[in-house]
């Protein structure tokens, strides 16, 4: 049976589910972050979880001060070179199945603060980043909409076959190397596996 | 046929035993073919906030540490006690204010006992 014919099959309420959806639509509404901000996109985080945003209808309002227990990076704000070893460390110490959101411009893309010799220009030469949300910062409303696609995300996930999940498949490791303090930028200043520089522009 | 009476009993063990023996082995059954786990040197290494584990990961509390905290709690507490005393003191017949003095006595018999002993010093 197809999605869509499941989902034709739901239009007329017959309710048919498979282990695999139950499996994921559980993960999917108990998203815990790990409690960790960077810059000013950590107070819009903040924001989401209190009473006016609500973060908690989505099952993601325990963030949790410890990598051992969440499955959610928000990298929040500007990532300096400094703080990326941490970030990637942190990452690491995250158990499978771990996802990572790029909230704001500079999680991104450096930002405004790009040209800046201490900025890292997107937390995605590190990490494998699933949702990113641009802004600057984005609004609670925007976080909770990368939160929702990254549950649509989740929700179409495969537990076997080829195209399984990546934590399923024993073979892949989302662990990454964690760069080190160079004399000018960090070594290696990406992640050659996860991050290729753009191709430059043909006129 | 006649049960033993006791055998409902019997029953009651083994499916108290095997109801969370089943649902170990299930969640067992689901991390190991849909959760492998991939453990690490990084992963296993104690959390330090991002910052690489340093020195001893297990360390030892001074039990007078904790000597301390029990002291504080004992005279919080007769804190807690003396104030309704305090406010209605006025009202109190006089078997109430023999029964607070004994109060306070014992415990400032167990502060010079704590003082004498020298746990109030930190060493």
């Amino acid at each position: 049976m197809t999605d869509a014919e499941r989902e034709e099959l739901r239009r007329h309420g017959i309710l048919l589910t498979s282990l695999e959806e139950l499996y994921n639509w559980g993960r999917s509404n108990s998203i815990w972050p790990i409690q960790f901000g960077l810059a000013c996109c950590a107070i819009e985080m903040i924001a989401a979880a209190t009473a006016r945003f609500d973060i908690a209808r989505f099952g993601a309002e325990i963030f949790r001060p410890s990598p051992r227990q969440a499955d959610l990076m928000i990298v929040s704000g500007t990532v300096t070179k400094k703080m990326a070893p941490l970030v990637v460390r942190l990452w690491n110490q995250m158990p499978e199945p771990k996802y990572c959101i790029a909230m704001g411009a500079c999680a991104i893309s450096g930002g405004p603060f790009k040209q800046g010799y201490s900025v890292l220009k997107g937390i995605d030469r590190f990490l494998p980043v699933d949702i990113y949300i641009p802004g600057c910062p984005p609004r609670p409303e925007a976080l909770l909409n990368g939160l929702i696609k990254l549950q649509e995300k989740i929700k179409g996930e495969k537990l076997t076959g080829p195209n399984a999940a990546r934590h399923v498949r024993a073979d892949v490791n989302n662990e990454h190397p964690i760069p080190e303090y160079g004399a000018h930028d960090l070594v290696p200043s990406k992640n050659t596996a996860l991050w290729s520089p753009p191709a430059p522009p043909t006129a | 046929m006649n049960a033993h009476p006791y055998a409902f009993l019997a029953l009651f063990l083994g499916v108290a035993i095997a109801f969370p023996l089943v649902l170990l082995g299930v969640a067992w059954l689901w991390v190991r073919f849909f959760q492998p786990a991939k453990p690490g040197p990084l992963k296993n290494s104690t959390y330090e906030c991002g910052l690489a584990a340093s020195g001893e990961t297990w360390i030892q509390f001074k039990a007078h540490y904790y000597l301390y905290a029990i002291l504080f709690l004992v005279f919080d507490v007769e804190v807690l006690f003396l104030l309704p005393c305090a406010v209605a003191f006025t009202g109190l017949s006089t078997g109430a204010l023999v029964a607070m003095l004994v109060f306070i006595l014992l415990l400032a018999e167990g502060l010079v006992w704590f003082w004498h002993r020298g746990h109030l010093e930190w060493k």
